[in-house]
């Protein structure tokens, strides 16, 4: 490495410890830039194709209240889509490029969307497992190095804690409801549960980017801390509900004062990183077809707001007078 | 598919309130200003946090650069004599 290069890297890591944010502009590392630009169109492409599952049962929910619910939670993923792509965009990439790398299948999305959403309970679990998992890991990315990141966290955490209540409220319901409403609670928990585990990467043992990741502060806690953090936050609330977790070894370990778990069938999860689960395709189809559906849509609003902007330039060779921009 | 012409980007500013500023929110891809309002309104005031938005395509933003940040800026390090703490009162004379 050159020395000037050197000095660049040492300042900027300097500047990291001392917790500075780095902001667009700002002189990076090309792998720092790299590394962003995936996690944070990873997390995007997340956000969207989270929305599939869920999407699934906006016409069977139970009631008004819950269709309500459920909508404006998918409508916020699509939301949080939109900041995290805009977070990536100011690293220099545009958005177009991250969407064709996802629909080629170049890029990835968390795993835990390849599951199929079977019952109604499902969209309890998701909202309480899987939006809690990810609760975990955006609130510690609320205080991640990069500026645009953390920014669109604050946003995203804030609109997440009703994500999780309303899973979690539908799951109360059911467990209070018939024995068969209670027994599709715990078949959905039986599903959900390993797959909620294995949101949070390979252990730390195995995970090639979190030394370097922590280093920069991208991520300020490893892949095994946030598990062990979700698990024993997540535990006492299945036992409210009445439910059991799918973990014989699950057990409380008074002198680590954490839980202490079974072992994640780590083969099932590199096969569904794999492409290999049980909806990688139909998942990537959907947005594919959605993508390509709506390219008319996507033209015709330029070709309109084109033609509006030549009237009006050919206009202001006559201006009738000059119009005040900020109200 | 033929034309590959995207959506360009836009920031968005957002007033929470009478009284404030517009505040930059972040931003988001629309075909004119009008899409670019209403996208806004969609995405960043879900849950009333805005009264007002402002819309500005991102190309026409110019900004200060990063690296003459201490140049551009250095003039007002060395000017004590422009807070109030610089200049010496007794303690007799009291708010000011
Ligand atoms: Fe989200
Ligand atoms: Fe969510």
């Amino acid at each position: 490495m050159d020395p000037k290069q050197k000095a660049l890297e040492a300042q900027f890591q300097a500047r990291i410890d001392a917790d500075e944010k780095i902001e667009p502009k700002d002189w990076m590392p090309d792998a720092y830039r790299k590394t962003l630009i995936r996690q944070i169109s990873q997390h995007a492409h997340s956000e969207v194709v989270g929305m599939l599952p869920e999407g699934n049962w906006v016409t069977r929910a139970p009631s008004l209240r819950r269709k309500v619910a459920l909508l404006a939670k998918i409508q916020d993923e699509a939301g949080h889509g939109l900041y995290l792509y805009g977070a990536a965009e100011t690293l220099g990439i545009d958005r177009e490029t991250l969407l064709e790398e996802l629909h080629a299948g170049a890029a990835k999305y968390s795993s835990i969307f390849n599951y199929p959403s079977l019952s109604w309970a499902d969209m309890g679990a998701i909202g309480w497992l899987v939006d809690g998992a990810a609760i975990m890991n955006q609130v510690m990315l609320t205080r991640t190095s990069y500026g645009p990141y953390a920014r669109a966290m604050v946003r995203i955490c804030k609109e997440e804690s009703f994500h999780q209540r309303q899973g979690y409220e539908i799951l109360l319901t059911l467990c209070r409801g018939t024995e068969a409403q209670k027994q599709m609670a715990q078949d959905s928990l039986n599903r959900w549960w390993w797959p909620a585990l294995m949101m949070f990467g390979p252990s730390d043992g195995a995970s090639t980017h979190t030394e370097q990741s922590m280093r920069w502060r991208i991520k300020r806690k490893t892949n095994d801390e946030l598990r062990q953090q979700f698990i024993d936050a997540t535990v006492p609330q299945a036992d409210y509900l009445g439910l059991t977790v799918p973990d014989p070894a699950l057990k409380w370990n008074d002198e680590r004062d954490h839980y202490d778990f079974g072992e994640i069938d780590w083969a099932e999860f590199w096969n569904v990183v794999k492409g290999n689960g049980p909806c990688n395709r139909e998942r990537l189809q959907a947005r594919v077809k959605a993508h390509e559906q709506g390219a008319w849509v996507r033209e015709a609003a330029m070709a309109y707001a084109e033609k509006r902007q030549q009237r009006q330039e050919e206009r202001n060779i006559n201006p009738r007078g000059l119009k005040n921009l900020a109200g | 598919m033929t034309d590959k012409k995207n959506w360009p980007l836009w920031e968005v500013f957002i007033r929470s309130k009478n009284g404030l500023s517009h505040k930059h929110a972040g931003s988001l891809h629309a075909a004119d200003a009008e899409m670019a309002i209403e996208n806004a309104r969609d995405v960043y005031t879900r849950r009333s946090e805005g009264v007002s938005i402002w819309v500005v395509e991102s190309r026409y933003i110019t900004a200060s650069s990063p690296n003459q940040a201490a140049s551009l800026f250095d003039p007002a390090d060395d000017k004590v004599y422009r807070h109030p703490t610089f200049y010496n009162l007794p303690d007799e004379v009291k708010h000011m």
